[in-house]
C-alpha cells in the first residue's frame, strides 16, 4: 500500500503512562483525514511523533515510503515539507503580523542566508495573497500579540501555508472561532485536500462534517474505529467512549 | 541606514559624539584642565562596560539566552589585551628580563609558557581578545543548546563557567599571574599609558568600539535573521517547526556577543590599568543583568545607557557612603523589574509619546 505517511505499531508512554499503544495509520497522498477522540486520547502526541518532537518508545513512522521520520527533529520534518499548526495557537507575539507570515515563507534556512537575506518584491506579493486568504490584510502591520484568538489562528493558518508544506497537520483549529469562521475554515481546508495531504484533530462535529472526509477515531493512544462520519458515529464503542458524553 | 540609526539611536550617537568631543578637549586642550585626568579614564571604562551590555542585549533582549557568564568573555578579553601589555613591559620590569614578566621570574619560569607566545605582537593580542571568547562561546554554546539546555539551567551553567574560570585563574599554575593579575603596565603601541593623550585615545577607541558594536547589533536585529532570534525569543518551539534549526541561530548571536564582550574587556585593561580574576566573579555577570534591566531589554541603546547610569552612580556612590552600595543596586534592580519592565528608555520613551499625543491637539485649535 502507498502512504505518504505511514506509522505502524507505534508505542510511546511518559513516565509509565501509555500515551501511544500501538498506533497505526495510512494516509495517502492528497487526502484529507480528520482525527477525533476524546481528551487524552493521543491526538497531539500522534502530532508530536510524526513531527520528530516526541521519539515513539516501537513502532515505524514512514514518510513517503523511505524517510524515517522517527529520525528527524521538527526542524528536519518542517524542512521535508510537514507543516504544523499547534492546539493553542502560537504566533511570534512581538512581531507584526507581516513579519509572521515573512519567517513562514519557503526560504533558505541556513543561519547565514538569513542573516543577509532580502525582502523581495515577490515576498511582500505572496505575503499579501496570503494575508488576503486569511484576510489579515487590514492587520499587516500590527505587532500579532494585539489580535483576537479566532485571529491568531487564522495567522497560523497563514503560517502554515507560507511554508508550503506537502502536509498538513492541523490540531483544533476551529476552537475560539466563531461559527462563520468555523465553517470558512472547514471550506478552506477542502479546498487545501488533493493538492496537499491534511490531518485534522477536532472536537467539533459539525466541522468534522462539513470536512466530509475519512474519520479516525483514537481511544486511548489507538485507533477504535475508521470511517465515513456515518459509519463511525453508528459504531457503539466510539458512541460509549467519546459521542455519548 | 536610517534604518540603523533609528530616532533612538540617533539620539544617543549625538550625546556620544558630544561627550567624545568635550572630554579630551577639556581634558587635554583648555587652560587649567576642566575636565580632569580621572574623568578621562573613568569615561573609557563606562563605555567598555557599555559595550559590554550591548552584547549582553543581543543575546538576552533579542535571543532570550539570559547567559549569567558574560563576565567571563570579557574578562577573557582583558587578559589576552593583559598579555600583550605585559610583553610590552619588556625589560623595564623589576627583573628586567627581556622575554618573562614578572611574575614568571618570581615563579621561577624556565621559559614562557606556549600560550604566551605571539601575545608580543598587538595585532595577535587584538585578533586573540575576540577569537578566545568567541571560541568559548561556540564550545560552551554547541553543547548547551544541541542538548536544548535553557531557560534558569542555561543561566545557572553559564555562572558556574565564569566561576571555574575565576578559580582557575586564581592559580598561579595557571600562568595568568594568579590572584595578582596582570598589572604595572608601561604602554601600548609605544604610547604611555600614563600620559593624558593615550587616556584620551583609549577613550576615543572605546567610543568607536561602541559604536560599531551598536551598529552590528542593530543591523542583525533588523536583518531576517534578527525576526529568527526574535521567534526563537518569544515561541521556540513555533520556531522549530517553521523548520529553522534554533541551536544554529543560538550559537551564532552566542558567538557574535562573546566577541563583543572581548573587544570590551580588551579595551577595559589598559584604562584600568590591571585585569585579575575578580573579573570573572558571578557578582559581576550578575551586575551586566542589572545594567541591561535597567536600561531597557531589547533596545541596545538603553542597555548602553543602563551600564553607563549605574557605573555612574557606583563610583559616586562608593566614593560616599561605600556599605551601602550592593544594597542601592539590589534595590534598584527590584524596583526597576516592578515598576519599569521596559527599563528606564521605555520610561522616557512612553512620557514622550504622552506629550506628542498632547500636542497635535493644541495645535489644531485654530
Ligand atoms: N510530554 C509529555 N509528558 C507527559 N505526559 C504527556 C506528554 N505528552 C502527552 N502526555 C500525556 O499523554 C496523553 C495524551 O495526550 P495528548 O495531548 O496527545 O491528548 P489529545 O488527544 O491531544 O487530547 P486533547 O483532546 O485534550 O488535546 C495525556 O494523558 C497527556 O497527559
Ligand atoms: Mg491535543
Amino acid at each position: 500500500m502507498t502512504a505518504q505517511l505511514y506509522l505502524d505499531g507505534v508505542e510511546r508512554s511518559f513516565d509509565g503512562f501509555k500515551a501511544i499503544t500501538g498506533l497505526s495509520l495510512h494516509v495517502r497522498k492528497g487526502e484529507l483525514r480528520a482525527i477525533i477522540g476524546p481528551n487524552g486520547a493521543g491526538k497531539t502526541t500522534m502530532m508530536d511523533i510524526i513531527t520528530g518532537k516526541t521519539r515513539p518508545d516501537k513502532g515505524e513512522v514512514f514518510w513517503n515510503e523511505k524517510v524515517d521520520l522517527t529520525k528527524t527533529d521538527e526542524a528536519g520534518s518542517a524542512r521535508l515539507g510537514i507543516g504544523r499548526k499547534f492546539q493553542k495557537p502560537t504566533v511570534i507575539e512581538s512581531l507584526s503580523v507581516e513579519d509572521n507570515i515573512g519567517l513562514a515563507l519557503k526560504t533558505d534556512r541556513s543561519v547565514f542566508a538569513t542573516l543577509f537575506a532580502r525582502q523581495t518584491p515577490a515576498h511582500a506579493d505572496r505575503i499579501t495573497e496570503l494575508l488576503h486568504l486569511v484576510r489579515l490584510a487590514d492587520e499587516r502591520a500590527r505587532p500579532s500579540a494585539d489580535l483576537s484568538h479566532g485571529q491568531k489562528q487564522w495567522l497560523e493558518i497563514g503560517m502554515l501555508l507560507a511554508q508550503e508544506p506537502e502536509l498538513l497537520l492541523v490540531d483544533e483549529p476551529a476552537a475560539g472561532m466563531t461559527d462563520d469562521e468555523t465553517m470558512r475554515t472547514a471550506e478552506l481546508l477542502r479546498d487545501l485536500a488533493g493538492t496537499h495531504t491534511v490531518i485534522v484533530v477536532e472536537h467539533d462535529m459539525e466541522f468534522v462534517r462539513a470536512l466530509n472526509c475519512k474519520v479516525t477515531v483514537l481511544h486511548q493512544g489507538r485507533v477504535l474505529a475508521e470511517g465515513s462520519i456515518d459509519h463511525v458515529s453508528a459504531n457503539p464503542e466510539v458512541v460509549e467512549v467519546y459521542l455519548g458524553r | 541606514m536610517t534604518k540603523l540609526i533609528d530616532r533612538r539611536m540617533g539620539f544617543f550617537l549625538i550625546a556620544l559624539f558630544i561627550a567624545v568631543v568635550a572630554i579630551p578637549v577639556g581634558n587635554l586642550a583648555i587652560e587649567g584642565k576642566p575636565v580632569a585626568s580621572y574623568v578621562v579614564q573613568l569615561s573609557g571604562k563606562y563605555l567598555c562596560y557599555a559595550l559590554l551590555a550591548v552584547a549582553l542585549d543581543l543575546v538576552w533582549g533579542y535571543c532570550g539566552i539570559l547567559s549569567l557568564g558574560h563576565g567571563a568573555f570579557f574578562a577573557l578579553g582583558g587578559y589576552a589585551m593583559g598579555m600583550h601589555l605585559m610583553r610590552e613591559i619588556g625589560t623595564r620590569g623589576v627583573y628586567g628580563d627581556p622575554v618573562l614578566p614578572d611574575f614568571m621570574v618570581f615563579l621561577s619560569y624556565e621559559q614562557l609558557p606556549w600560550f604566551w607566545l605571539g601575545f608580543d605582537q598587538f595585532w595577535f593580542a587584538a585578533l586573540m581578545c575576540m577569537l578566545v571568547p568567541g571560541a568559548l562561546a561556540f564550545v560552551f554554546g554547541w553543547f548547551a543548546f544541541r542538548s536544548r539546555v535553557s531557560g534558569v539551567y542555561l543561566s545557572i551553567i553559564t555562572q558556574a563557567m565564569t566561576y571555574a574560570l575565576m578559580l582557575s585563574f586564581f592559580r598561579n599554575e595557571m600562568g595568568f599571574g594568579g590572584n595578582n593579575g596582570l598589572t604595572d603596565f608601561k604602554d601600548v603601541l609605544g604610547f604611555d599609558l600614563q600620559s593624558d593623550a593615550t587616556r584620551a585615545g583609549l577613550f576615543i577607541a572605546s567610543a568607536v568600539a561602541l559604536v560599531a558594536g551598536l551598529m552590528i547589533a542593530k543591523a542583525i536585529a533588523l536583518s531576517q535573521l534578527g525576526k529568527v532570534l526574535i521567534g526563537i525569543r518569544d515561541a521556540e518551539s513555533r520556531t522549530r517547526f517553521l523548520g529553522y534549526r534554533v541551536e544554529g541561530y543560538k550559537l551564532f548571536v552566542f558567538v557574535v556577543s562573546a566577541m563583543m564582550a572581548g573587544v570590551a574587556g580588551a579595551l577595559y585593561t589598559p584604562q584600568v590599568g590591571i585585569i585579575n580574576p575578580g573579573e570573572f566573579s558571578p557578582a559581576n555577570s550578575i551586575e551586566i543583568v542589572i545594567w541591561v534591566a535597567l536600561g531597557g531589554r531589547g533596545t541596545l541603546v538603553g542597555a548602553a545607557i543602563g551600564a553607563i547610569f549605574v557605573a555612574l552612580a557606583k563610583t559616586l556612590l562608593t566614593g560616599w557612603i561605600p556599605e551601602m552600595w550592593l544594597f542601592a543596586l539590589g534595590g534598584l534592580f527590584v524596583f526597576v523589574t516592578l515598576f519599569m519592565p521596559r527599563g528606564v528608555l521605555g520610561v522616557i520613551e512612553e512620557s514622550w509619546a504622552k506629550l506628542r499625543r498632547t500636542e497635535p491637539v493644541k495645535e489644531v485649535t485654530p
